[in-house]
C-alpha cells in the first residue's frame, strides 16, 4: 500500500514546492524603474521545504491516517451523546438569543468606544448576513453582488440627506425600500438563469453599480465620495455638541449631563441593535410563513416546486427582494455611522465576505450566521498581527468549510411541528 | 480616411485584447464542459502566470541573459509549470472532494479558492503593481505626417500568433490524441465515459493542466501587453474571460474564441468612441443581454431540462 | 375531462413523440403502457407544462391548456409524480405537504407577519389536511423527519400524498411502482384504487407493472417510438397482436 503511494506522494510534493518557490522564495522588488528580485527569508524555504515533507508523509500514509482520522470523531466525548430532541433544541437557540440580546443592550455602558463602535459595525454585518442568508441559505440563489444592494441604501440616505435634507429616520425606510425595488427589477429578468450563471450575472451588477457609482461624479462625488451625512436623532434631539438643525434641540443639554461623545455611539450601536433584531424576528417569521417554506422547496427541487404550483419567478423574486430590502436597511445605518461613504466600501470583497459569513455560520441558520458574523469582524480585530492574513485565512476556511461541513457550523434546524390526529 | 484609421486602430487593440481573453476562456469552458462547474480560481492562475513569467524574466536579466527568445522562452516555461501545478493542485485540495454535491458547493469552494490565492500572492509579493519590462518593441505604422497613425506593434503580432499557435495545438490535441478523445468522451457523459474505463479523475486533471498552462501563456502575453502585474490583476480580466466563455457558448473552445474576439473589440471601442471608466459596465452589460436572450451563448447547444 | 388531441414533441431533428391521443373521464384510470424510450415520459411532460408541446392539444376541463407554464397547469387540478421520486428532500415530511398546499394558504406577507385570524385557521387547515393525508398514508408518525431520511417506498407514498394535499382532479403517475417490493405494490394498487373510489379523483399511469396495470386500469393506451400504437380495456390490449409484438420482438 504504501509502496504504491510513494511515486504519487513524491509527484504531491514536488508540486508543493513548485507552487509554492517562485511565488514565496523570490520576490519582485521595484527599485525605481528596475525591478530587482530578492530572496525570502531562510524561514520561509524552511517552511516550504516542511510544507513539501508533510505533504509527501501524508501522501505515503494517506490510507491509514484517513483511516484514523475516520475513527477519530469516536475520541470525542460529545459525538456519542444523543442528539438533543428538536423541540428542546429550538427552545435552546432562542434562549440562547434572547441571553445575547439582553446582555448586548447593557454592554456598551461599560467599554470603551472603540469597541461599540466595533460592536455597531459587526451589528451591521449581522443585518447584511441574515438578509443575504434568505437569498442564499433559504432560496439557494448564488447573490455575488448583494453588496449593490448595500450601497443603494447607503447612496440613497447620503443623497437624500445631501440634497434634501431628509434625517436618518425617513431615510431608513426610502433606503430600504429603494434597495428592494433595486433588488426586484435587477432580479426579474436574471431570476431565470441558472445557479451559476446567475451568481456570475449578480457579480456582474455589483461591479457595474460600483463602476458607476465611481463614475457619476456629478451626482455622487466619484470616488471622493460623499460626506456629512447626519447622525440619527431621538426625538428631535441632536447628539453633537451644538445643534445643527434648526428646531433641533441637543440631547445633552435637555437632559443636563455634561456633553460626551459616548453618547452618540452608543445610540448609533442601540439603533443597530434593535434593527438587527428586528430583522433577525422579521426573517425568522419568514421562514415558518408559506413563502419561506417555498423559498427553500425551490432550493431543493425546483422542478418539483413548479410541479405544485409554485411560480419559480415569484418565489424567487421575493427572496431577492427582501434579501435586498435588508441589505438597504443596513446601508442606511452604515451611511450614517461613517458619516461619509464612497465606492470603496462596496467592493467585490465586501460581497465575499458577507457570504464567507452565511457559509461559515451554516447556510440559513440564524444563530449560526449571527456567531459568525460576530467571529468575522472581531477575531482579525483581536488579533491584529494576523489582521493581514483574514483574507487569506478566509479564503481557506471557505474551501475547508465546503469539503469538511457544508452545512456550516451551526446547521440549520428544521421547526418541530405538532400534527393533530384527523378522523 | 481619418476615421477608418482610427477605427481600424481600435479594431486591432480590441482583437489583441480579445485573443488573450480567449486563451483564458479556454480554461473556463473546458472545465465547465466537463464538470460544469465555473472555476472562479482561473483568473488567479492567469494572475500566478503573469507573476512567475516576471519573476523568470527578472531572474534571467539579473544572471546576464540577453538573447530575447531565450528569455522569453524560459518564462513562458516557467510560467506554465507554475500554473498548470497550481491548477492540478487546486483541482485536488478544492473541487475533487466537493464533486458531485450541491451546485452551490463546488462554487463557493472555488471562490474561497480565489480569494485564498490572491491572498497568497499578496502576501508573498506585496500589493503593489509592480512594472513588466517591455521585451518586445516597436511595430508597423501606417498613415503619415500630423494625421493619425495607425500603429501594430510587435508585441500585437505576437499575442496573435502565440493565440493562433495555442489554439492549433489544442484542437489537434482534442481531435487527434487520445487523451483528447477521452477528453471529449468525459464531456459528453461523464458517468457512462467512466463506465468504459476511462479514467475521469486524471481527465479532469488534464483539463484543469491545460485550461492553466494556457492562462499562463495569457499570463505573459498580457503582463508584457500591459506593462504591470499585481495580485488583483486576475480578477477582472478572469470576469472578462468567463464572460467571453458565456459569450461564445460555454463548451465550445471555438466559441471560447469568438467569444474572446468580440468581449475585446466592443471594449476597445467602448473605451475609444465613449469612455475607458465605462467599458466593464459595456461587457457585464452584454453579458447579461446574452444570458437573457441566449443562455447557451453564440456556439453553444441548446439544452433540454432533464426531468 | 382531460383531452390530449394529436400531441407531437420534436426535439431537434428527434420526434419524441408523434400524434398521441388520448383522453381521461371523470373516476377513470388510465394507463400509458410502451417499452422504454417510447416517449411515455414526455408525454407527461408536455401535459404537465414543463416542455411546450410542437403540435397537438391538450383540453383540460374544457381550456386548451399545451404551452401554459407548469405551474398554472398543477394549479387548475392537474398534479404529477416524477419517475425518479422528487422531495424536498432537506424539508421535513410534514413541511413537504405544506409547500404544495401553498396555493390554499394565505400568503400575504403582511398578514403572515401580522398572524390574522384568516392567516391562520388557513394555515390549520393546512396542517390538519397535512395530516389527514399523512395518516392515509401511514407516514404520520415521521412527520418531523427529514423526507430524505425516508425509506424509498415511504418516499414515494409520500409524493402522492403530496398531491393529493393540492386537492387535484387528475392525479399523474410515472411509474409509482418501481423499485417497490410486491407487497408495497399491493398496497399501491390499493391506495389508487381508493384515490378514484373515495376521493373523486382521475388517475393517468405510466408503469411497467403490467399486473399493476392490468389490474387497475380502466383503460390503457399503448405507445411504441412515439407513436400510438393501440389503446382499449385490459382485455382488448391482452390479445392486441401489435402490442404482444411490440413488446415481445417480431420473433
Amino acid at each position: 500500500m504504501v509502496k504504491n503511494n510513494l511515486g504519487h506522494a513524491a509527484f504531491c510534493a514536488i508540486v508543493t514546492v513548485i507552487i509554492s518557490f517562485p511565488i514565496l522564495g523570490l520576490n519582485l522588488e521595484a527599485r525605481g524603474v528596475n525591478i530587482t528580485l530578492t530572496g525570502a527569508s531562510t524561514s520561509t524555504y524552511v517552511a516550504i521545504l516542511v510544507a513539501a515533507a508533510t505533504v509527501f508523509v501524508f501522501q505515503t500514509f494517506r490510507d491509514s491516517l484517513m483511516g484514523l482520522l475516520r475513527k477519530a470523531p469516536k475520541l470525542n466525548p460529545i459525538s456519542r451523546k444523543q442528539p438533543m430532541e428538536r423541540s428542546r433544541r429550538v427552545k435552546l437557540e432562542s434562549w440562547i438569543i434572547t441571553g445575547i440580546v439582553i446582555f448586548a443592550l447593557f454592554w456598551p455602558f461599560f467599554v470603551s468606544r472603540g469597541s461599540v463602535d466595533l460592536a455597531t459595525l459587526v451589528l451591521i454585518y449581522i443585518m447584511l448576513a441574515l438578509g443575504l442568508n434568505v437569498v442564499v441559505g433559504l432560496a439557494g440563489l448564488l447573490d455575488l453582488g448583494y453588496v449593490a444592494f448595500y450601497a443603494v441604501g447607503a447612496y440613497t440616505f447620503a443623497l437624500l440627506s445631501e440634497y434634501m435634507n431628509i434625517s436618518f429616520w425617513m431615510a431608513l425606510p426610502i433606503g430600504a425600500l429603494l434597495a428592494g425595488i433595486t433588488g426586484m427589477i435587477l432580479g426579474f429578468p436574471v431570476l431565470r438563469l441558472r445557479g451559476d450563471y446567475l451568481a456570475i450575472v449578480t457579480l456582474g451588477f455589483g461591479e457595474i453599480i460600483r463602476i458607476l457609482l465611481n463614475n457619476w461624479t456629478s451626482l455622487t462625488g466619484g470616488p471622493n465620495g460623499i460626506g456629512g451625512i447626519p447622525d440619527p436623532t431621538l426625538f428631535g434631539m441632536e447628539f453633537g455638541r451644538r445643534v445643527k438643525v434648526e428646531g433641533n434641540t441637543s440631547f445633552h443639554e435637555t437632559f443636563g449631563i455634561a456633553y460626551s461623545g459616548e453618547h452618540k455611539v452608543i445610540f448609533l450601536y442601540l439603533i443597530a441593535l434593535v434593527l438587527a433584531v428586528i430583522t433577525a424576528l422579521i426573517i425568522r417569521r419568514f421562514m415558518r410563513m408559506p413563502v419561506g417554506r417555498a423559498w427553500e422547496a425551490l432550493r431543493e427541487d425546483e422542478i418539483a416546486a413548479r410541479s405544485l404550483g409554485l411560480s419559480r419567478t415569484a418565489v424567487k423574486l421575493s427572496a431577492f427582494t427582501i434579501g435586498a430590502f435588508f441589505a438597504g436597511f443596513a446601508g442606511t445605518v452604515f451611511a450614517s455611522k461613517q458619516g461619509f461613504i464612497s465606492p470603496e466600501s462596496f467592493v467585490f470583497l465586501e460581497s465575499a465576505i458577507i457570504l464567507a459569513i452565511v457559509v461559515l455560520g451554516g447556510m440559513g441558520s440564524q444563530l449560526g450566521v449571527i456567531l459568525a458574523a460576530i467571529a468575522v469582524t472581531i477575531l482579525p480585530e483581536l488579533a491584529r498581527e494576523f489582521s493581514e492574513y483574514r483574507m487569506l485565512i478566509f479564503g481557506a476556511a471557505m474551501v475547508l468549510m465546503m469539503v469538511w461541513r457544508p452545512q456550516g457550523l451551526l446547521p440549520m434546524r428544521r421547526t418541530h411541528i405538532k400534527l393533530n390526529r384527523q378522523e | 480616411m481619418q476615421d477608418l484609421l482610427y477605427f481600424s486602430q481600435q479594431l486591432i487593440n480590441g482583437l489583441t485584447i480579445g485573443s488573450a481573453y480567449a486563451l483564458i476562456a479556454i480554461g473556463y469552458t473546458m472545465v465547465y464542459g466537463i464538470i460544469g462547474m465555473i472555476n472562479f480560481a482561473h483568473g488567479e492562475i492567469y494572475m500566478i502566470g503573469a507573476y512567475t513569467a516576471l519573476i523568470a524574466i527578472t531572474g534571467m536579466t539579473a544572471l546576464g541573459l540577453a538573447w530575447l527568445p531565450l528569455i522569453l522562452l524560459v518564462a513562458l516555461i516557467c510560467a506554465m509549470i507554475v500554473s498548470s501545478s497550481m491548477g492540478w493542485a487546486v483541482e485536488r485540495v478544492a473541487y475533487r472532494p466537493v464533486r458531485g454535491r450541491h451546485r452551490l458547493i463546488p462554487l463557493i469552494s472555488a471562490i474561497g479558492m480565489s480569494i485564498f490565492l490572491q491572498n497568497y500572492v499578496h502576501l508573498a509579493q506585496g500589493s503593489r503593481n509592480v512594472g513588466f519590462p517591455a521585451l518586445i518593441e516597436g511595430g508597423f505604422t501606417f498613415g503619415s505626417g500630423e494625421a493619425f497613425q495607425m500603429s501594430l506593434s510587435y508585441m500585437q503580432i505576437t499575442i496573435f500568433i502565440t493565440t493562433l499557435i495555442c489554439m492549433t495545438v489544442l484542437s489537434m490535441f482534442i481531435s487527434r490524441s487520445r487523451t483528447g478523445r477521452a477528453c471529449r468522451a468525459v464531456s459528453q457523459d461523464l458517468g457512462m465515459a467512466s463506465l468504459l474505463g476511462i479514467d475521469t479523475n486524471r481527465i479532469i486533471s488534464v483539463t484543469f493542466v491545460i485550461g492553466a498552462a494556457l492562462a499562463a501563456v495569457a499570463g505573459l502575453l498580457l503582463g508584457m501587453y500591459y506593462g504591470s502585474v499585481d495580485p488583483l490583476f486576475g480578477f477582472i480580466a478572469g470576469l472578462k474571460a468567463f464572460t467571453a466563455a458565456v459569450l461564445g457558448g460555454i463548451g465550445s473552445i471555438p466559441g471560447a474564441m469568438l467569444g474572446g474576439l468580440i468581449l475585446g473589440v466592443s471594449e476597445s471601442m467602448t473605451s475609444s468612441y465613449l469612455s475607458g471608466e465605462y467599458k466593464d459596465v459595456v461587457s457585464f452589460g452584454l453579458l447579461i443581454l446574452i444570458l437573457l436572450f441566449k443562455p447557451t451563448g453564440l456556439l453553444g447547444k441548446p439544452e433540454v431540462e432533464k426531468i | 375531462m382531460l383531452e390530449v388531441q394529436n400531441l407531437s414533441m420534436r426535439f431537434g431533428g428527434l420526434l419524441a413523440v408523434d400524434q398521441v391521443s388520448l383522453d381521461v373521464q371523470e373516476q377513470e384510470i388510465v394507463s400509458i403502457i410502451g417499452p422504454n424510450g417510447a416517449g411515455k415520459t414526455t408525454v407527461f411532460n408536455c401535459m404537465s407544462g414543463f416542455y411546450k408541446p410542437t403540435g397537438g392539444k391538450i383540453i383540460f376541463k374544457g381550456k386548451e391548456i399545451q404551452g401554459r407554464p407548469d405551474y398554472k397547469i398543477s394549479r387548475l387540478g392537474m398534479v404529477r409524480t416524477f419517475q425518479h421520486v422528487r422531495l424536498f428532500t432537506r424539508l421535513s415530511v410534514v413541511e413537504n405537504l405544506l409547500v404544495a398546499q401553498h396555493r390554499h394558504l394565505n400568503t400575504n406577507m403582511l398578514a403572515g407577519l401580522i398572524g390574522t385570524r384568516n392567516y391562520r385557521e388557513r394555515e390549520q387547515r393546512a396542517l390538519d389536511r397535512a395530516a389527514y393525508w399523512l395518516e392515509r398514508v401511514g407516514l404520520l408518525e415521521l412527520a418531523n423527519r427529514d423526507a430524505g431520511n425516508l425509506a424509498y417506498g415511504q418516499q414515494r407514498r409520500l409524493e402522492i400524498a403530496r398531491c393529493m394535499v393540492t386537492e387535484p382532479s387528475l392525479l399523474m403517475l410515472d411509474e409509482p411502482a418501481a423499485g417497490l417490493n410486491p407487497a408495497e405494490t399491493k398496497e399501491l394498487n390499493q391506495l389508487i384504487v381508493s384515490l378514484k373510489e373515495a376521493y373523486n379523483v382521475s388517475v393517468v399511469l405510466i408503469e411497467h407493472d403490467m399486473s399493476l396495470v392490468m389490474d387497475i386500469s380502466d383503460r390503457i393506451n399503448v405507445i411504441s417510438q412515439g407513436c400510438p400504437l393501440a389503446s382499449g380495456t385490459p382485455e382488448e390490449i391482452r390479445q392486441n397482436d401489435d402490442v404482444i409484438k411490440a413488446y415481445l420482438g417480431e420473433a
